[in-house]
């Protein structure tokens, strides 16, 4: 069971931030496009670091925390930790845009 | 680099992307400060499982030793650039639809540069 331990910290992430795109309409994920072409950006970036980080012996991940380990010694959840964080954080940014539209920058 | 290094690389990345390249300027904006304000009190539980079950594991020779609810205090600095520059691109590809002239919003042409 301690091997689902990190796709179930990653599931309680999406499961919490669900109501602010179905019902704040945050229109996140209704924004797929949008949205793949800011998490592929970050993916790199992040995804590269963490990499190295590895490669470096900065960090490590228990094994038995995890399901998958990919080549690069980064576990599968991890990259996955790169597509659902930044949407949280682009839920929680949208849902602050919804409460307060007049903070809203008319540009975007 | 140790993780305190390339922490501070990443912030200066995220920085300059949302205030050179992208010219989304979030960090002068009240929505971007808000909405890291709720991202971080998620941060420091989510983090604070992943570091003190623990999942991830640090070298205490790459980072400085301060902890926040568990987690490096490097990682605060982790979650800021990642907000940042998460953001900054969010934000800079909805302006991008909203000028295009048959994307979604306003469409707009031959307007001056905001």
């Amino acid at each position: 069971m301690a091997h689902w331990g990190y796709l179930l910290v990653l599931a309680a992430c999406l499961i919490i931030t669900l109501p602010l795109e179905l019902g704040l309409r945050t229109r996140v994920y209704a924004r797929w496009q949008r949205l793949l072409l800011t998490l592929t950006p970050v993916m790199i970036m992040f995804g590269g670091w963490d990499l190295y980080a590895v490669s470096r012996h900065q960090w490590s991940y228990d094994r038995a925390r995890v399901l998958v380990v990919l080549p690069g010694r980064l576990p599968l959840e991890e990259w996955l930790f790169f597509v659902v964080i930044p949407i949280c954080i682009i839920l929680s940014f949208e849902a602050v845009r919804r409460v307060r539209p007049n903070w809203r920058d008319p540009e975007a | 680099m140790t993780y305190t290094v390339s922490v501070l690389v990443a912030l200066a990345v995220a920085a300059i992307v949302d205030l050179g390249l992208l010219r989304t300027f979030l960090l002068g904006r009240r929505v971007f400060w808000v909405s890291y304000a709720i991202v971080l009190v998620f941060q420091l539980v989510v983090n604070g499982i992943l570091t003190g079950w623990p999942i991830v594991r640090y070298d205490p020779r790459t980072i400085l030793g301060t902890r926040v609810v568990e987690a490096p205090v490097e990682d605060l600095l982790f979650g800021f650039s990642l907000a940042l520059l998460t953001l900054s691109i969010w934000v800079a590809l909805g302006r991008r639809a909203a000028r295009a002239p048959h994307g979604p919003g306003r469409a707009r042409r031959r307007s001056p540069a905001a």
